[in-house]
């Protein structure tokens, strides 16, 4: 194989969002279209989420691993090349990935590259929850793969951490593999129950207990009760980080907010040639939000192709507490109004929000301001109509979405 | 745990290997027995093992180095704020020296980034002459105080109010897992008979003296106590009352590999009135380190972190480093320093009992390691040990962990000639089947995952599992079936 390549596009990361760019690009004849996947099987964290729920809107659901199978072939049949096994390691040139797979180390340039990497939970370590070190301290992730990909034993008594809908997955993949789940704790005021485990709302874990193997947690409650849930395992859920090296290593600008590569409505970075995609963005949607964000992708990277100029940024779109960000989060001076047609701003809170009115000012000058009926929890994004946008100054000061 | 007694395969450069992690020991009696198979023991195990004799190292734990010895700031000291004219001065130097070129010889990353103690007030700033000072009448002479103006050029990301620095370009980075696992795998490799899972319960001395363990009695001439913490318990159990440990516990938290990029040296504390401070410093595999804390403690087992001592280190590390605190955190872990009360190491020879007590190895002991075992050995042929026949022992090449070196994952010909090392299984660290293949297959295996992680870093970094967890326990389990 040749240490030096070049290909007309090439996406790391064959999860739903860049499978389905890869699929979209390819059916529209952008050339030679390559998808890098780490690991030995393409199809991204469905694979081993052994669940229904993936796809729609249209029902029935699929589960994980059918949904990934499915949108594997449709890249595959499109034309794409989905090579797994082969891990983009760093770059060597502004369009030029380093990659390493058992067939050797390769340079990639790509006339467009696409960051579709993905998002992982933050582990216990990086919530800086104290205590010992002992074994059965887990996140979502690696529980799956443990039980559905390994048939490996989890435990007997397990807590689970996290309010967000993984942890109700958390809770499933737990009993499927013979735990009994003795809690869901979380430090919110509210969160979905899952039958027969009782919900610990307003809670926090003070410490891991526990030498060898995990022996308890203790627990915190706001009104200061509290006391120590004996279990050999712990399943630390949600809390999303976007798996965002590459792009740093790149030097691709990263949001404050969403922690992920700062992209225009049109999923361009700030370097030129550099898209992003899907859960790298901001942290976990559904699959389908994160497909269509790659199939969405499409259209700017076949403009690339043909030559479209890269934007300058304009200004910054950010957020006022208790928003934690938004997504697109560049306004460019060249973003097309079109591009975003139909296609929402995810919007995400950091506390549940009953009938939120959304403003969005400039320099103090109020461009626009909205009531969205319903509530919105903290786990679920909310999606604005993007038809505001053209108010904004694109000469102006940041433009802030806040709480009316 | 497996229950049986397992005798790790012929390896190409040694005769049959003997280490043990289960079942009654051999009944063989040894000429000189290690209690303790942290980096300390290790380094005399490995020194003994010139001699033609019969020796055993022995350790409570499933792995060798599970002790302080994989819990600690893995600086490369060398000893310019030693107390001048002690045992611990001398031997840090020594072990400096002695350390650097074994770490060459053998593959233990070493990245030689010089210290800068910061002083960030007056009474920091005063206190620089006088380490200065001290650094000399340790024998070290390359300590120069740096102004204010060059250490911010220097470390352009340090916080503001920086005074001027203590400059010890001496000062080095090193990786002590594969540090105590060279030493291990060599003395394995020439003869050392390794027992784990193997806690010394009682002493019976005599001419041999008998030692009650988990796993049954063991036989031994000559005896050395290396056993860290629990060293001033392994001397009462021999009449001897010099000394009590007192566990010191040092919490530290290790950043991102993507926070590398903000610091350049080792930024040392100025020791003070209110206690020794904290350091921020770049680990070998990339990282960067926040820590330790110092707090005393009664249990010798306590190596737990507590909210209070994250909170602090937070605090102090935003002072010095304040964007480091906005990058993700990788992992948390405390070790315990064996502390006596006393300003130097407690090494002391008993040779009417044929016997030798290492302890007080208190924040040094990785440096000093070689030097401590030569002394070691030195006191046990003062009290009669054989000497003769000593021979060269085979060096050792151990896997590369640091990032400063090749890492099998880019190497193009080692892929070529085998594609395991192409097949990238933890993600975050970069850890291939092939390395983590070896590993499992390796003179001294590990006894865990965590020992896995010590001697690959897999499962290690950013992700703690999230991605690779799974599938790195999938391999350890199938090796270990
Ligand atoms: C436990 C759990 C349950 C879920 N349940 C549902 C559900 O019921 N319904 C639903 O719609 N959604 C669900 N989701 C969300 C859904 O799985 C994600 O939204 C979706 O997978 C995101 O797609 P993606 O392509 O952005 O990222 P991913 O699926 O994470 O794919 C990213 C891919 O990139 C690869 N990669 C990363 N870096 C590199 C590199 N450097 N080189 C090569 N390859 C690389 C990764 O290996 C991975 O395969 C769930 C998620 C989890 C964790
Ligand atoms: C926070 C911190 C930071 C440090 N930073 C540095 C540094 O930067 N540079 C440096 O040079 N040094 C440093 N040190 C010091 C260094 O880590 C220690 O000096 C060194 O690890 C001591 O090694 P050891 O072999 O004596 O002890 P240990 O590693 O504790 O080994 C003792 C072994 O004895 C075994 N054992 C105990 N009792 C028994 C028994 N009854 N039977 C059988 N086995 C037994 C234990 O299982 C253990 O494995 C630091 C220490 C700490 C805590």
């Amino acid at each position: 194989m040749n240490r030096d390549r070049t290909v007309d596009v090439l996406v790391v990361g064959a999860g739903p969002a860049g499978l389905a760019l890869a699929a979209r690009l390819a059916t529209a004849g952008a050339g030679h279209v390559e998808v890098l996947e780490r690991e030995e099987d393409a199809g991204g964290v469905p694979r081993h989420c052994h669940h229904g729920g993936f796809g729609g809107p249209v029902r029935p659901w699929l589960t994980g691993p059918a949904y990934a199978r499915r949108a594997v072939r449709a890249a595959v049949e499109a034309g794409a090349a989905v090579r797994t096994g082969v891990t983009a390691t760093g770059w060597a040139g502004a369009l030029s990935l380093e990659t390493t797979g058992p067939a050797g180390p390769e340079r990639i340039t790509g006339r467009a590259v696409v960051l579709a990497t993905g998002a992982r939970e933050r582990p216990r370590s990086a919530r800086l929850v104290p205590g010992s070190r002992p074994a059965g301290v887990l996140t979502t992730g690696e529980l799956q793969q443990a039980v559905h990909l390994y048939g490996q034993d989890v435990g007997r008594r397990a807590v689970v951490v996290g309010a967000e809908p993984v942890a109700r997955h958390a809770v499933r993949t737990l009993r499927r593999a013979g735990a009994e789940v003795v809690a869901v704790v979380t430090e919110r005021s509210r969160g979905t129950a899952v039958p027969g485990v009782p919900l610990l709302t307003a809670t926090t874990v003070g410490e891991l207990r526990g030498r060898g193997r995990l022996s308890g947690v203790a627990v915190r409650h706001e009104d200061g009760r509290s006391g120590v849930l004996a279990c050999d395992t712990v399943v630390f859920t949600g809390d999303w980080i976007p798996d965002h090296e590459l792009a740093r290593r790149g030097g691709v600008t990263l949001d404050p907010g969403t922690r992920g590569p700062s992209v225009d409505a049109s999923f361009r970075t700030s370097v030129p040639g550099v898209f992003a995609v899907g859960n790298a963005l901001h942290g976990v949607e559904p699959a389908a939000t994160a497909a269509a964000a790659g199939a969405a992708a499409a259209a700017p990277v076949l403009a690339r192709l043909s030559g479209a100029p890269w934007p300058e940024p304009g200004p910054r779109l950010t957020v006022r507490a208790p928003l934690l960000w938004v997504a697109p989060n560049r306004l460019t001076n060249l973003t097309d109004l079109t591009d975003l047609a139909g296609r929402p701003l995810l919007l995400r809170s950091g506390e549940p929000l009953t009938n939120p009115v959304v403003t969005a000012a400039q320099d103090g000058r109020l461009l626009w301001r909205r009531r969205h009926p319903g509530r919105v929890p903290p786990s679920r994004s909310l999606r604005l109509a993007p038809g505001w946008t053209y108010r904004v100054d694109r000469a102006g000061g940041p433009v802030v979405l806040g709480l009316g | 745990m497996s229950a049986t007694a397992v005798t790790a395969a012929v390896t190409a450069t040694a005769a049959a290997t003997t280490v043990t992690t289960g079942g009654a020991l051999p009944g063989e009696e040894y000429d000189v027995t290690v209690v303790g198979a942290g980096v300390v023991g290790s380094a005399i195990a490995r020194e003994l093992a010139r001699l033609p004799l019969r020796i055993a190292l022995v350790d409570a734990s499933d792995d060798v180095g599970n002790g302080t010895s994989k819990a600690n700031t893995a600086i490369l000291h060398t000893g310019f704020d030693a107390v001048p004219g002690s045992l611990e001065s001398r031997l840090v130097r020594e072990g400096h020296r002695l350390l650097s070129s074994y770490a060459a010889d053998s593959g233990i990353p070493v990245e030689p980034l010089g210290a800068l103690l910061v002083a960030w007030d007056e009474e920091q700033r005063a206190a620089l002459p006088g380490l200065a000072d001290k650094a000399v009448r340790n024998g070290y002479r390359a300590a120069r105080i740096a102004p204010a103006e060059e250490v911010r050029a220097r470390e352009p990301e340090l916080g503001p109010g920086v005074l001027g620095a203590l400059d010890v370009p001496g000062e080095s980075v090193i990786c002590p897992w594969t540090t105590t696992l060279a030493y291990a795998t060599q003395a394995v490799r020439a003869g050392v008979a390794l027992h784990l899972n193997c806690r010394v319960q009682h002493i019976t001395p005599g001419d041999v003296h008998t030692l009650a363990t988990s796993r049954g009695p063991l036989r031994t001439r000559y005896l050395v106590n290396a056993a860290g913490l629990y060293a001033d318990e392994i001397d009462r159990l021999l009449g001897h009352a010099d000394f009590t440990v007192t566990p010191r516990r040092g919490q530290l938290i290790v950043f991102d590999e993507l926070a590398r990029g903000l610091v350049r040296h080792i930024l040392l504390p100025v020791p003070g009135a209110l206690g020794k401070g904290v350091l921020v410093s770049p680990t070998v595999y990339g990282n960067v380190m926040l820590g330790p804390t110092a707090e005393d403690l009664d249990d010798k087992t306590d190596t737990g972190s507590t909210a209070e001592g994250l909170a602090l280190l937070r605090e102090k590390g935003r002072r010095i480093l304040p964007a480091l605190l906005d990058e993700e955190v990788t992992a948390v872990y405390a070790g315990l320093r064996a502390a006596t009360g006393d300003e130097d190491y407690a090494i002391r020879a008993h040779p009417a009992q044929r016997y030798v007590t290492v302890g007080g190895i208190r924040s040094t002991g990785l440096t000093a390691s070689m030097a401590i075992a030569a002394h070691v050995v030195e006191l046990l042929a003062d009290g009669g040990l054989p000497m003769a026949g000593a021979r060269d022992l085979e060096p050792v090449r151990m896997p590369n962990l640091g990032e400063a070196f090749p890492r099998p994952y880019r190497d193009a010909e080692l892929i070529a000639r085998d594609p395991e090392y192409g097949r990238i299984v933890c993600h975050c660290e970069r850890v291939t089947r092939g390395e983590i293949r070896d590993a499992l297959a390796a003179t001294v295996p590990p006894g865990s995952l965590d020992g896995l992680r010590r001697r690959t870093r897999a499962r290690g970094g950013r992700c703690q599992g999230f991605h690779c967890g799974a599938a790195v326990r999938a391999l350890f389990e199938e090796a270990r079936r």
